[in-house]
């Protein structure tokens, strides 16, 4: 069990902006490792993150930050970096001069800075264009450079907003190998993105926001295992689909079997997956037929997501 | 804790000095600053082609004169004010119209921090400039018309050196609070000029409330302002002086206060 000064705490916070709702009575205890916040526009995303570093203050609750206020900068920023999706730079600053001026204002000697600097810049792959301006950078260098501006003081606890935005797919993988170093170093790093599929690559954790609510916490697999009123997916690959596809048909928690499109095996939807797996042992001993492999079709965070958010939204 | 401070107000030092005086920011500054020198260079050069200054004009006391009437009206009460208004109430306004203000939000510095850091480089930079200002045209009107003393002269210079910093001071701290409370600071910047301005035919109890008034002791010449201004009783320079620094001290908390509150929104997320 992870102590409490060890984790990023909302106790029942609400922010509103004016009459409009940002996020209401969220409660988080995120613990180290990689967490992904995961909504549609307008969700609360963002919001949280702000909150989470001072940028907004809530209208009702608390926050901890490791056990630190976000309205304590000076603690909390030595210890929390954030990538803001927000685009803006000081002009004519090149990448160097950006983080060397943050470093400074930090209260770094220039040494240190000089130091932490080149380190920060090295870590993200930008070396070759530290010295240019940070106004001639393409969209995925001046994420780089920004994500580089969030680690350069190491802090234990990372918040980026979209971080992989505008990223090329080489970039994309050192980016979310970098994190994964950061994050089996114990640090906790928050991150949101509408990149469903990379999102379940890195993540240790989702929070699925929907119009300012948590909707769901957890690892996807105990989230989708408690959304115990959707049927589950399973895919089954195997050497007699057609078969097993008549046997499984017959059990009472099947909603629905389709032979898969490469016709080596069956894509099954059950309401009840804890019964089902019982019987389906059963019926593969029974029938003889040799199975390759049994994984859920539908415990990634695109799946939940849709559940959860689109579904939600439709009906 | 406090050597961090001072290292923090170092850092913010060296990047908004150079906003100020070296950026395209620094524009309206620069063209405000060289308003007075040219009009400067005008007078000694009509002068010189005219053959001689103007009788009321002639002589070590004429260019004193000349100087006194150019710095308050010139200077102090136009150009000086309007390089304040600008550089100070972009201070934080210009940030968040730039949307750059993150950066030190996102700096483990306390928020009263940034605003000393950022009232001092603003402070620093108008001062410089308008010090020069005040040299260049000091030193030329005196060279070409005349000098009285040397230590006379320097007794003076730095009595309107001293109003130079005093009036950033001031007003400065004025508006960078504006910046922070108003949306449009321009119409409360307008106001203030043509309170200040009119500071010499307000009553005795209003007069108190300008930063002119205070700065009155430290003219080493007073100008005639007409037979209908109303004389008030200048305040004593060891009043006036720390009063000006309280004054503005006590408008830096108000600010630290404001910004201690102050959000950022980064989408409409």
């Amino acid at each position: 069990m992870t102590p409490a000064s060890d984790r990023l705490v909302f106790d029942n916070v609400s922010k509103f902006y004016g009459e409009v709702l940002g996020i209401n009575r969220v409660d988080l205890s995120i613990p180290p490792g990689i967490t992904s916040l995961v909504g549609p526009n307008g969700s609360g995303k963002t919001t949280i993150m702000n909150l989470m570093t001072g940028l907004l203050r809530p209208s009702q609750g608390e926050i901890r930050m490791l056990g630190i206020r976000p309205d304590n900068p000076e603690e909390l920023f030595r210890n929390v970096g954030y990538c803001t999706q927000f685009d803006s730079f000081p002009r004519g600053a090149s990448g160097q001069q950006f983080l060397y001026n943050y470093l400074r204002v930090h209260g770094h000697t220039h040494a240190d800075a000089t130091e932490m600097t080149e380190r920060a810049i090295e870590r993200v792959g930008l070396t070759h264009a530290s010295t240019r301006r940070v106004a001639g950078y393409s969209k995925g260098m001046r994420q780089r450079i920004k994500l580089a501006q969030a680690i350069c003081h190491e802090p234990a606890v990372l918040i980026l907003d979209e971080p992989l935005n505008g990223l090329d797919p080489m970039a994309r993988a050192e980016m979310i190998d970098l994190f994964r170093e950061l994050s089996a170093a114990g640090q906790h790093i928050v991150i949101s993105s509408h990149i469903l599929h990379e999102v379940d690559l890195i993540s240790d954790q989702v929070i699925l926001l929907n119009e300012g609510y948590v909707v769901a916490e957890g690892d996807i697999q105990s989230v989708r295992t408690e959304m115990s009123g959707r049927p589950l997916q399973i895919l089954v690959r195997c050497d007699k689909p057609r078969l097993l596809a008549s046997r499984v048909f017959e059990h009472e928690s099947t909603v629905e079997v389709r032979i898969h499109e490469d016709g080596g095996g069956i894509l099954i939807s059950t309401k009840d997956a804890d019964s089902f797996l019982i019987a389906f042992n059963r019926m593969v001993l029974d029938n003889e037929i040799r199975v390759a492999s049994v994984t859920p079709a539908d415990a990634d965070v695109h799946a939940v997501y849709q559940y959860l958010i689109t579904q939600e939204g439709e009906a | 804790m406090k050597s961090l401070w001072w290292r923090q107000i170092q850092g913010i030092l060296r990047l908004e000095v150079r906003k100020s005086v070296l950026s395209m920011r620094a524009l309206p500054l620069y063209l405000l600053a060289a308003i007075p020198v040219t009009v400067t260079f005008i007078v000694v050069a009509v002068s010189t082609i005219v053959g001689e200054p103007p009788p009321e004009f002639s002589g070590p006391s004429g260019a004193t004169s000349l100087f006194a009437i150019l710095f308050q009206l010139g200077i102090l009460r136009s150009t000086l004010y309007f390089a304040v208004v600008w550089i100070f109430m972009n201070l934080f306004r210009g940030e968040v119209l730039d949307r750059s203000l993150h950066y030190y939000f996102l700096s483990p510095i306390r928020r009263d921090v940034l605003v000393a850091g950022k009232f001092a480089s603003a402070w620093v930079s108008v001062s410089v400039v308008f010090s020069v200002v005040t040299i260049v045209c000091f030193g030329a009107l005196h060279v070409y018309f005349g000098s009285a003393a040397l230590t006379n002269l320097t007794g003076q210079l730095f009595a309107y050196l001293a109003i130079v910093w005093m009036a950033c001071l001031g007003y400065g701290a004025i508006f960078m609070v504006a910046g922070l409370f108003m949306r449009n600071p321009v119409i409360p910047a307008v106001l203030i000029f043509f309170w200040e301005g009119g500071n010499a035919f307000l009553p005795g109890l209003l007069k108190k409330f300008s930063v002119i008034f205070y700065l009155q002791s430290l003219f080493p010449i007073d100008i005639s302002k007409g037979p209908i201004e109303i004389i008030a009783e200048p305040v004593p320079l060891w009043i006036g002086i720390p009063g000006f620094i309280v004054f503005s001290g006590l408008t830096l908390l108000l600010a630290g206060f404001q910004i201690r509150r102050m959000e950022i929104h980064y989408t409409d997320d």
